[in-house]
């Protein structure tokens, strides 16, 4: 199992010039913000389940820059068609990275589906992203990092973490208006 | 534009061209299906196929992120799907357009079309989205591009709810 806080922080502080970041709602957005205040990330508190589609439009208008999606599996388990649209959509430079928990950790840690049956790299992989594995240990970290900078996407990582609250971070603002605003300008249009 | 269907749809291409809206993302509908066609031969429009219609909400405020113009075509019984989703554009003031295709209303063949169908203005409406409304095929040209002006200028959610008697009530058959 990997601790996400300390493996999201590792790969902020490693970033390049080029990585705009996204994160979903809840303890995705609480573990970018905990990376420190960067323009060039953007963090979703509230409309779940919109975090993948809202990835894939700015990889989308944005064919130069590597778009990085931190979300989690209760996030992506309401959108799970929004797979599909990407698979058949295809950006070359989108990595979601999917942080396992296997539980809605924020609202008393009830188990998701991935607790039971459901493995989002072979949904990923079924919905014809090719590119998609499991990671569970930190050793991995290279392997990200390539799949973010250099392989051709989309891509879905499956980090499998530790089911564990961790402090709440918060962003700049609570206004999306000005977190948006902020992110924006770091961008060309 | 050679050879484009000259029908309404047609008008709402030519906003498209006309305000640089170069994204097109859909749940298809027979009333939308000749805009869909025309866009697809358009190189400088991309068109996605959502799986559920409130994707198109999150992808058109990505797009505008990274700045390009987008507009949702759904079908009346797409825009309850959304409600969640209208949080982000209203939130980020972001604008976002979307373009529904009313079922449910004008002689409308099948009853299970007709709940939603009566609660698409009000539901949009509940979200703070600015309804406007094309009843004939002369105003849908103007309806979309006063609709789209107000979203890009205004950072707001605007719909224009294209109606069923322009599109025709679809009479099934059995057999």
């Amino acid at each position: 199992m990997i601790e996400r806080r300390p493996f999201v922080q590792k790969i902020l502080k490693n970033r390049q010039s080029n990585l705009r970041v996204v994160s979903g709602l809840g303890t995705s957005t609480w573990d970018l913000m905990s990376g420190g205040d960067d323009k060039a990330n953007f963090g979703f508190i509230g409309a779940m389940g919109q975090a993948i589609p809202f990835a894939l439009g700015l990889a989308m208008a944005q064919p130069d820059l590597k778009i990085l999606l931190f979300t989690g599996d209760g996030d992506t388990l309401m959108s799970l068609g929004s797979i599909a649209t990407v698979a058949n959509h295809p950006v070359s430079n989108l990595t979601i990275m999917v942080m396992d928990n296997e539980s809605y950790v924020e609202t008393g840690s009830q188990p998701t589906a991935t607790a039971g049956k459901t493995d989002l790299e072979i949904v990923a992989k079924g919905s014809g992203i090719a590119n998609s594995y499991t990671i569970k240990n930190e050793k991995d970290f290279d392997r990200i990092i390539k799949t973010i900078y250099e392989e051709e996407g989309p891509s879905l990582v499956v980090a499998k973490c530790q089911a564990k609250a961790t402090p709440l971070v918060f962003p700049h603002s609570f206004d999306g208006s000005v977190s948006i605003n902020r992110f924006m300008s770091t961008l060309k249009s | 534009m050679e050879g484009a269907i000259k029908d309404w749809r047609n008008d709402i291409y030519k906003v498209f061209k006309e305000l640089n809206i170069t994204m097109v993302s859909h749940v298809p509908d027979a009333g939308h299906t000749p805009l869909i066609n025309l866009c697809e031969k358009d190189n400088e429009i991309d068109v996605v196929t959502l799986t559920t219609e409130q994707d198109g909400v999150g992808l058109s405020c990505g797009a505008f992120a990274g700045g390009r113009k987008s507009a949702l075509l759904m079908q009346s019984s797409g825009v309850g799907n959304c409600i969640n989703a209208l949080a982000l554009p209203n939130i980020c003031s972001i604008p976002f357009l979307t373009l529904v295709s009313m079922r449910g209303e004008w002689g409308e063949f099948v009853p299970w079309q007709v709940p939603m169908g009566l609660g698409t203005p009000k539901v949009l409406e509940a979200m703070d989205v600015k309804v406007f409304r094309a009843d004939y095929k002369e105003e849908v040209g103007s309806t979309v591009d006063a609709a789209a002006r107000f979203a890009f200028n205004t950072n707001r959610s605007a719909a224009v709810l294209l109606s069923q008697k322009m599109i025709g009530a679809k009479q099934f058959k059995n057999g």
